[in-house]
């Protein structure tokens, strides 16, 4: 195996190829599962609240934009698949193969976080975020009567005997569990990018298939935590329609 | 930094003196930059030992502030709230800028490739980013103390520290945070190591005791660090919500949140981090006391894995320290029960080492003074543990001067100790120099006198109810808080001497040999003191096991005593 490895592809301090691909996916591995204990973590305390008032976080998780959540999840699988290709068109030399697949897999994660901008600006619009003073000001119609004349958040909290302070904590929880996930997907693109500059100037090189393969990990783990991120925030409680 | 990235092909190469990577790591650059972007490991372990130095300089100076301000009972020199800062400032510093990076930063970084026989760490460039990391943190930290300070106490409870307190929490806290992003890295990188760039021969049951033990403490550092990291952004949130005007109560009771939970999210990382700052310490007396006493370890299964026992029952024992804070009484009942069980593997340890005494031909040289102090005060720490651990009596001592000077016995009179036996049993690798013997032997007895003096009458202080973070006491209690400041200043006068004959070793010292102790771990293979940049010329193959004294045999299957 290290017979043909190309001068540059093995780091001076490892004995041979092998040792250093082991290394290399070891250490994802291990960063992987720093990762895993970090989401826990909050998706322990979010789990907690979410327990403790079941009908504040429910009447709120409707509110949630759901179709947009379930198209982005379509959209992070499918970059999850294009990723795994990517991989197996660097280790077998296809370059074009391997440019085309990093490609889509940035673009499907971009569009993610263009999703997720135009979420994050509509609960701008209904006067959702939690560090903004007209929280729950704002008129928007009431999802449970559709043909009412809308009316603050506020007002319709009260009617249902739902308390602000506890939506306030479901939607601090929800921008920080989505702004971190999204910090990571911002991450993943530049790695992704990086990777496809590599491969366009030709140095991802068989040999060096495992620097797309570490990547690939890390990608498959931020496109894993959206799938508990998702049903943990936007099915926490009935949804009466589906809105784009 | 670039001349030792040589050796692309990895082919057998051998021995020529000054050719790039076989000159002595100190004599490969000498100007700032070959230290500053350096990727040697021994390099950046020295890095890490210089700001440690600086940091631990700084912790001490404000427990000598708050121990003079104990001196009267009505507090000599400090109003209450800069008490309150000063004490914070001294747990801040010495838990995250001193203690958890302390072994593993240096000698974790200097000598556990070379122990297992590999040129590097498995990621030379994420090590020395660790280094940046952790600068980047420290100086939040330190920005946050020095305009304005904590007054929270190390352990940030909300929602005193979102609400109420009149200090810089966001600013400390997110210094705290990005330490804890060097922690992983560090662990990180001695993991991937110990798994992938063993020599040949090197199986894990030749494996350096050390090595062992800085393998369990980084599987804490990677899966706890990352549980305090989201517990201290949430609280960061929280603090910056109150400050702005829009309050969210994540942790605040007022408005619906549950400040127990912080509790629990910080000592689920805080209780691990105990043995992160531990196990490290446990690793070196290993190391020590085998060499010292010329006896194989006994019982090497035994001890190698009560280091990964600890690792794991350390993750189940963390509500114990919230026994008194509302939990419920079945969890207070089976968080006393396993952290009594985590006594068992640390007391596994014990027995082991003093078997390993037992018949030897002992020497007291400073390290092994050290590594005996460590086993007996390590010892009474843990002991006194299983008092806190008893739920009936940790309701007394709750939050009471024996619980400091319970950790104090563990934390300074283990860690503290192991890591200066550290210091001293590979001064002599790291730097190719020794120290004066006799000076050495006097600054150690110091030091064990002095810590003993200190800590052990806040044994009695907290017996008898003095609580702890007070700044002012009933005068009965004077007698012995004025034994404790004592105590620190027989403590201070040890640290200057040492500091001065180690920085005098430089100047004066003897020429250290190869293997100075007749010691048989890897790290002292390597043929000069101090090693070369590529630590071998070439790669060794081990034959024995890392404590073969009986048979005078290093692991690479030379005599030992040969100097």
């Amino acid at each position: 195996m290290s017979a043909s490895v190309a001068a540059g592809a093995l780091k001076h301090h490892f004995e041979d190829i092998e040792q250093q691909r082991g290394a290399e996916r070891l250490g994802m591995w291990m960063f992987l599962a720093t990762e895993i204990l970090f989401f826990g973590g909050i998706f322990l305390a979010y789990t907690v609240y979410r327990l403790l008032y079941p009908k504040d976080f429910a009447d709120i998780a409707g509110r949630l934009n759901v179709a947009v959540a379930g198209l982005n999840t379509f959209l992070l699988i499918t970059s999850s698949l294009t990723m795994t290709f990517a991989i197996r068109a660097c280790q077998m030399g296809k370059r074009s193969t391997l440019l085309l697949c990093l490609a889509v897999s940035g673009l499907l994660g971009t569009g993610f976080m263009c999703f997720k901008a135009y979420e994050y600006y509509q609960d701008y619009e209904e006067g959702l975020m939690p560090w903004r003073t007209n929280f729950g000001q704002e008129k928007v119609h009431n999802p449970d009567d559709e043909h009412a004349p809308p009316t603050t958040l506020n007002e319709q909290w009260e009617k249902k005997g739902v308390a602000p302070q506890r939506v306030r904590l479901f939607m601090t929880f929800y921008f920080v569990m989505t702004g971190i996930h999204g910090l990571h997907i911002i991450i993943g693109i530049g790695v992704i990018a990086y990777l496809w500059y590599r491969g366009y100037m030709g140095w991802l090189t068989p040999d060096r298939y495992a620097a797309v393969e570490v990547s690939s990990l890390y990608w498959h783990l931020v496109d894993a935590i959206w799938l508990f991120l998702m049903p943990l925030l936007y099915l926490a409680g009935p949804h009466h329609s589906l809105h784009f | 930094m670039s001349t030792t990235i040589e050796h692309e092909t990895g082919a057998p190469h051998h021995a020529e003196p000054h050719a790039a990577g076989h000159v002595s790591y100190l004599k490969d650059g000498y100007s700032i930059w070959s230290w500053l972007f350096t990727v040697d490991h021994k390099r950046i372990g020295i890095l890490y030992l210089i700001m440690l130095t600086l940091f631990f300089a700084v912790g001490g100076a404000l427990a000598g502030l708050v121990r003079l301000n104990l001196i009267t009972p009505s507090g000599m020199i400090l109003e209450n709230d800069q008490y309150n800062k000063t004490f914070t400032a001294h747990g801040v510093v010495m838990l995250f800028l001193f203690l958890i990076p302390s072994i593993p930063g240096v000698f974790g970084n200097f000598f556990v490739p070379i122990m297992v026989g590999a040129k590097d760490m498995a990621f030379p460039k994420l090590n020395i980013a660790s280094w940046y990391v952790w600068m980047l943190g420290a100086g939040f930290a330190v920005l946050a103390l020095l305009t304005g300070g904590l007054d929270t106490g190390w352990t940030l409870y909300p929602p005193y520290s979102t609400r109420s307190s009149h200090g810089n929490v966001v600013t400390g806290v997110f210094g705290v945070f990005i330490t804890g992003f060097s922690s992983i890295m560090t662990g990180l990188n001695i993991i991937v190591t110990i798994h992938r760039m063993r020599a040949p021969g090197m199986t894990w049951g030749r494996l350096p005791l050390f090595c062992w033990a800085m393998y369990a403490t980084s599987l804490i550092q990677l899966l706890a660090t990352p549980v305090l990291a989201i517990a201290l952004l949430l609280l960061m949130i929280e603090s910056a919500s109150n400050a702005l005007g829009v309050p969210v109560g994540i942790f605040d009771p007022a408005l619906d949140g549950d400040p127990v939970l912080f509790q629990h999210l910080f000592w689920f990382y805080s209780h691990p981090a105990v043995y992160i700052m531990i196990l490290p310490g446990m690793g070196v007396v290993s190391e020590l006391l085998t060499c010292f006493s010329r006896k194989n370890i006994f019982g090497y299964t035994a001890v190698a894995w009560s280091s990964v026992g600890i690792a794991i029952v350390g993750f189940l024992v963390w509500a114990h320290h919230m026994f008194v804070a509302g939990i419920s009484y079945y969890a207070a009942l089976l968080f006393s029960l396993l952290s009594m069980f985590v006594a068992v593997p640390s007391a596994i340890k014990v027995f082991n080492w003093v078997s390993t005494l037992y018949r030897g031909a002992i020497s007291f040289q400073a390290p092994m003074i050290f590594g005996l102090g460590f086993i007996v005060l390590f010892t009474i720490g843990g002991l006194t543990g299983l008092y806190l651990a008893t739920l009936g009596s940790d309701i007394h001592l709750h939050d009471t001067y024996f619980i400091v000077a319970h950790f104090h016995f563990v934390m300074v009179g283990g860690m503290v100790l192991a890591y200066l036996g550290a210091v001293h049993y590979w001064w002599p690798k790291m730097f190719g120099v020794m120290y004066s013997d006799f000076w050495s032997r006097i600054g150690a007895v110091l030091i064990i006198t002095g810590y003993t003096l200190t800590f052990m009458p806040q044994f009695w202080l907290g017996y008898h109810g003095m609580p702890r973070r007070y700044p002012n006491y009933p005068a009965q209690f004077q007698f012995l808080n004025v034994m404790s400041t004592a105590g620190y200043t027989v403590q201070l006068a040890g640290f200057l001497l040492i500091h001065t004959y180690l920085i005098l070793s430089f100047f004066t010292g003897k020429k250290a040999g190869p293997n100075p102790w007749a010691a048989t771990g890897l790290e002292w293979a390597p043929t000069e003191s101090p090693p070369i940049t590529h630590n071998f010329d070439t790669t060794p193959r081990v034959v024995a096991g890392p404590y073969e004294y009986s048979l005078n045999l290093t692991q690479t299957g030379e005599k030992a005593d040969v100097r």
